[in-house]
């Protein structure tokens, strides 16, 4: 990103001053706007897939069997209340339980009647666990060859490196903290800095990039016994097949976070230039100071 | 391959195929395109597994100290009616395991005979398609060595599992895998389980092990074993009792 595409000659030759100038630079490659709409597609899909799959068997559970019975750490499940009459669902997290009737454990379908179901359908993808399967592993396909493609040419391009790696100069202390405070106090880059990632924008693309999806990528394998069959140390990688099952829930939580923030963050900070950047590839550089 | 059957027969079955999945359990109409996206994703996890799994690899066995407190049954737990009862209950006497279709000695073995043959016992994972997983011990005759007896014949390309347990729309159920994982070492027909004979819930008097797959691969109560090259012409065409209602053939994930 960040190749000058045009400065705007008619203020150019009126004098003013370069930094003054409303500047439109090309931003993202085709390659990296392409695949990350692909991925965005793909991963919403996933997350209701899985989560139509997790509805099958609510319950988490850490090493290498669990079922009902086995201690689980989180689980969702329905019971009849003596006190009320009627059927509510519970969110259980370690020892602590939660009543979430309506959208955990027991919803209510459309004439209002309470039915027993995990989540709620709006969330889930598949109307039957072997068609939320079908979905969520041609979807797995879907997104790992896209992401191929992007980190194929992320390294190729010199992207990441250009435009992901920190410089020595970003990661110390004082930087991050500035960037830190800059970005709970709502302000964003301006001129030269509006061109680049700041730190924490970096830190954070590469956590997902390199850590978290991988991360659901390899827990996910973990659960497939064919490959565990040609890979049996993934089994001591991730503490046994609940347990990569646990990762793979987690992770997920922690990539649904990352996109909250990551659309405020959009949101917050120049929406329409942003998302147009994201989409055609240009951006609107304004001027260092505000006019 | 079973992708090539499915499509042909989403083509060619007709109606009364696609009302039947329509209506059933998973409310998948079969014949929808979105059906094509998800064969391709089959096909790729089958081909792409069975490239990672070309050397036959054996699963990761446990100790007696791994087994699980607990190993829930899954899908049928008691066969109805009265046949399975009274053989049941007169320690599978007059049970056989009949292997035919094409191989070139028809095999019929009572329980006592099957137990005569060279025995496997393995400790593995079960996983099931719900998200649990369980061990368990299993003692059995490696398929593999059952189909040397028989004979197989060389058009032979799946082994079709036919089981005395009726599902709920009556149907009974039945599985069937290839060749490449018939003869993996693991594979086994398992008589015993935690040093005991199978338990009735688990699939007595025999059952499949077939460990690099989910589940419902798994059939139980298996009276029948037909080897066979085409697996279009049982239940509605896609190989299983839980294929035919839209789960996958190939479940190594
Ligand atoms: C669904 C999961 C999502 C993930 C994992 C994700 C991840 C990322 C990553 C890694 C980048 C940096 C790409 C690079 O330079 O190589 C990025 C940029 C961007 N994403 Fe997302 N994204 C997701 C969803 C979304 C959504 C829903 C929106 C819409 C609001 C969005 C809008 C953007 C924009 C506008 C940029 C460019 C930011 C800039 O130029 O400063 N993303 N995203």
């Amino acid at each position: 990103m960040a190749a000058n595409r045009a400065l705007d000659l008619e203020a150019f030759a009126a004098g003013k001053t370069a930094q003054a100038q409303r500047e439109v630079i090309d931003r993202h490659s085709v390659i990296v706007r392409a695949t990350h709409w692909i991925n965005a597609l793909c991963l919403t899909l996933l997350l209701m897939s899985g989560l139509r799959i997790l509805a099958a068997h609510p319950a988490l559970y850490w090493g290498n069997y669990g079922y009902y019975g086995v201690p689980s750490w989180i689980s969702i499940s329905d019971t009849f209340d003596d006190v009320t009459a009627r059927e509510i669902g519970v969110t259980r997290v370690g020892d602590y339980s939660f009543d979430t009737t309506g959208i955990l454990g027991v919803g209510y379908n459309s004439d209002g009647r309470p039915v027993v179901r995990a989540f709620p359908r709006w969330m889930t993808l598949g109307a039957g666990l072997g068609i939320a399967r079908d979905w969520h592993f041609f979807l797995a396909w879907a997104f790992v060859i896209n992401g191929t493609v992007y980190l194929l040419a992320g390294f190729l391009s010199g992207h990441f490196r250009r435009d992901l790696a920190p410089s020595t100069g970003e990661l110390r202390a004082q930087h991050i903290l500035r960037d830190l405070l800059d970005h709970l106090r709502l302000r964003h880059g301006r001129g030269e800095a509006a061109k680049r990632y700041n730190v924490l924008q970096k830190l954070a693309y590469l956590t997902v990039v390199f850590v978290l999806l991988p991360v659901m990528v390899v827990s996910g394998l973990t659960m497939s016994p064919a490959v565990t069959a040609a890979f049996p140390f993934l089994f001591d990688v991730f503490g046994g097949r609940q347990s990569a099952r646990t990762i793979h829930f987690i992770a997920a939580n922690l990539l649904l976070i990352f996109v909250l923030v990551h659309v405020i963050e959009v949101l917050l900070s120049g929406a329409f230039n942003l998302m147009r950047s994201m989409i055609t590839g240009r951006y609107a550089v304004g001027p260092e100071e505000p006019a | 391959m079973s992708l090539r059957i499915t499509r042909r027969r989403v083509l060619t079955g007709g109606t009364a195929l696609g009302m039947g999945l329509l209506t059933g359990c998973d409310g998948r109409a079969s014949d929808a395109p979105i059906q094509r996206l998800f064969d391709f994703g089959q096909f790729l996890s089958l081909h792409g597994q069975r490239l990672l799994l070309s050397a036959q690899p054996l699963v990761r066995e446990y100790s007696p100290a791994d087994i699980s407190p607990d190993f829930p049954p899954n899908g049928t737990e008691m066969p109805d009616g009265e046949d399975y009862f009274r053989m049941a209950t007169s320690e599978f006497a007059s049970w056989r395991l009949v292997i035919d279709g094409l191989v070139r000695n028809r095999l019929s073995l009572s329980l006592g005979e099957f137990k005569k043959l060279p025995a496997r016992t393995q400790i593995t994972m079960h996983s099931c398609d719900e998200g649990w997983s369980a061990i368990g011990q299993w003692k059995g005759v490696q398929l593999s060595h059952v189909l040397r007896m028989a004979g197989l014949m060389p058009q032979a390309r799946y082994l079709v599992f036919h089981c005395l347990d009726q599902m709920d729309d009556g149907e009974f159920y039945y599985e069937s895998i290839d060749l490449f994982d018939a003869f993996h070492p693991q594979t086994i027909l398992a008589y015993g389980m935690n040093g005991h004979d199978l338990p009735v819930a688990h699939g007595a008097p025999l059952r499949l092990r077939v460990e690099r797959q989910i589940g419902y691969k798994h059939a139980k109560y298996i009276a029948r074993i037909e080897a066979v090259e085409k697996l279009e012409r049982f239940g509605l065409g896609r190989g299983g009792y839980w294929p035919d209602r839209g789960y996958q053939w190939y479940a190594g994930l």
